[in-house]
């Protein structure tokens, strides 16, 4: 298995939205490695022709009838928000002024 | 201490239930211990003490107005932090949920509160229970009530060193990979893992959905029988929760308390015991467990699961790849921390920065492993190649349960080890799951009863049984510890700051 490498890590981490200092990418990228080397060996089972487990529990679609009921009040769904402006969730700003 | 804190939760219930002492008497000692022995376990995130001594008022109240509860009513309980709690803070063992207030019960919270347990608080955890030994908690660690020096297992250690140092009789955990049975192990307490969708998730913060399953930690196997009765059954607002009635466990314990194993035929998986890196100690303690079982009269044969050294790897790219995409609702929008919204940052940059300082290591690592494993090019490689593991090792276990009634295994292959000694190298600190992975990719009921010491540490013994047969691993676990006396959990030592 290919070591992965800083910029692997960085990019990653980049999906993620994790910010991360220098000093973490090179522990990252370590131990990164050294766990997916230690996994990589479940390839050595499991043919072609063994389906994949997804689940515990066979699932299947729950369903219920579509009537309207009450749900959080607006209160309650604003209480725990880090930043609330005229009764709604207030977001960082979408566009960066480089964008 | 009080005498009710050396009390079992049956024995509680019951004289709370015969008028001998109060719901509100027995909070208010085990509020007492907890202000006693907690600056030096470190068990609580949260100590709702005012609130729990109302709730016990009010089942007072409802005992003396001729309502009939059930056995635990008024019985104290601790709650692990991943589980949301309308009038308490719930964290996760997390910066990025510090203060933040749920705004909604977990249906087992909801249970427990109608059955008239008494909440006590929240327990510390390894945030978003990633970790073997609560020392990845963003709160500081929970030290083991045996020896303060080491660790009481994770992710839920905060709810084992509770029942442990005699802060609660009962607690809440949830056990992903064996988040509840191995640090009931380490700190000589019964951890019982339902089977998966036994108990419902509604209100648990969502570490590896496939995976977690929530369940009792308590001094006896009775009392998680119990426990497990109150929070069981199905749930309309979980979808991945079984839809039948829950086995009956409580019937089982008494019976397995009769001693009589007759009839029972018990595997021991040969590649456990194989398996590198257990301690001389723990193997010991387990095999004189297993020569327990037999003269109790169960017949005890040698099975196989081929497929058991695949368990582990399997499992560590399953769970950080569903914590990748769980985790990913913590972007600082619409709850918990938000950092670096000046005016200047786009959305985009203050999320990196939100989830930067509001995650620790642990976290971090298995949320950038799930996305390596979940990513174009490695996806069929790893995560795709877990899951048909799943299905092996899922088959070795139903070929196994068509020979036997239940599995025995050691829980852990070591004893508590001290802080630190294994976070430098996490290839180390994913070992101590190694036995108790292969029930959670499965789905079927494992239970960790205590089994002895090694070099003074408690050492628990797991029994695993096949989906839904939870009943039965009750009865064998029961059994076994009918033959302690005193019962390993009754032998805590006191704990000294």
């Amino acid at each position: 298995m290919a070591a992965i490498s800083r910029e692997e890590v960085a990019h990653l981490a980049h999906l993620a939205r994790l910010a991360v200092t220098e000093d973490e990418l090179d522990t990252f990228a370590g131990q990164l490695d050294q766990i997916v080397s230690s996994v990589a060996r479940i390839g050595e089972v499991a043919a072609d022709d063994i389906p994949p487990t997804s689940h515990a529990v066979p699932l299947t679609n729950v369903m219920r009838a579509d009537e309207p009921r009450p749900g959080l009040s607006r209160e309650a769904a604003l209480a725990g928000a880090p930043a609330v402006e005229n009764d709604r969730f207030r977001v960082p700003q979408i566009l960066s002024e480089e964008t | 201490m009080s005498e009710l804190t050396g009390r079992t939760a049956e024995e509680l219930g019951a004289a709370i239930a015969a008028g001998e002492t109060s719901a509100v008497e027995v909070t208010r000692a085990h509020l007492d211990r907890i202000d006693a022995v907690d600056p030096a376990v470190h068990a609580f995130l949260h100590v709702a003490g005012e609130s729990a001594v109302a709730q016990a008022a009010e089942v007072d109240r409802r005992i003396a107005a001729g309502e009939k509860l059930g056995p635990l009513a008024g019985v104290p309980i601790a709650v692990k932090d991943i589980i949301v709690t309308q009038d308490m803070p719930t964290t996760a063992g997390s910066k990025i949920l510090e203060n933040w207030l749920p705004p909604y019960d977990a249906t087992l919270v909801r249970k427990l509160r109608e059955a008239g347990l008494v909440v006590l608080g929240k327990t510390n955890m390894d945030e978003f229970a990633m970790g073997s030994s609560t020392e990845y908690s963003a709160y500081g660690p929970t030290c083991n009530p045996w020896d303060t020096g080491r660790i009481p297992g994770g992710s839920g250690g905060g709810s084992a060193a509770a029942v442990a140092a005699r802060e609660a009789p009962l607690a809440i955990g949830t056990d992903t990979g064996g988040s509840i049975r191995q640090p009931g192990a380490v700190t000589g307490t019964v951890g019982a893992k339902p089977t998966y969708g036994g108990v419902s998730r509604y209100g648990l913060i969502a570490f590896s959905s496939s995976l977690d399953q929530a369940g009792p930690v308590t001094r006896t196997v009775t009392d998680a029988a119990l426990l497990h009765e109150v929070i069981g059954g199905h749930d309309r607002c979980d979808s991945t929760s079984i839809d039948a009635p829950v086995p009956p466990v409580v019937e089982a314990a008494r019976r397995g308390l009769t001693g009589d194993l007759t009839g029972v035929k018990v595997g021991v998986v040969r590649e456990f015991a194989a398996a590198q890196g257990a301690e001389p100690g723990v193997v010991a303690a387990f095999e004189a467990g297993v020569q327990t079982l037999t003269k109790l009269g169960a017949e005890v044969v040698e099975v196989s699961c081929p497929h058991f050294e695949y368990a582990l790897p399997a499992y560590y790219l399953i769970a950080p790849s569903e914590c990748s995409s769980n985790l990913a609702r913590f972007d600082g929008v619409r709850y918990g921390l938000r950092v670096g919204d000046d005016g200047s940052r786009a959305l985009e940059e203050v999320m990196s920065l939100t989830r930067d300082r509001g995650f620790g290591p642990e976290v971090k690592r298995r949320i950038i492993l799930g996305t390596y494993a979940l990513s174009a090019g490695y996806y069929d490689a790893f995560y795709g190649q877990a899951q048909k593991v799943r299905t092996l090792v899922t088959r070795d276990f139903t070929a196994a349960f068509e020979q036997v009634d239940v599995l025995a295994a050691p829980t852990t292959p070591f004893v508590a080890f001290p802080f630190g000694s294994r976070t430098a190298d996490p290839t180390q600190m994913y070992l101590a799951d190694l036995y108790t992975i292969p029930s959670n990719l499965y789905g079927g009921p494992a239970i960790s009863v205590p089994c002895g010491l090694s070099e003074g540490l408690p050492v628990g013994l797991q029994i695993m049984a096949p989906t839904m047969a939870d009943d039965r691993m009750y009865r064998v676990a029961a059994a076994l510890e009918s033959t302690q006396s005193p019962r390993l959990a009754d032998q805590t030592p006191e704990v000294t700051a």
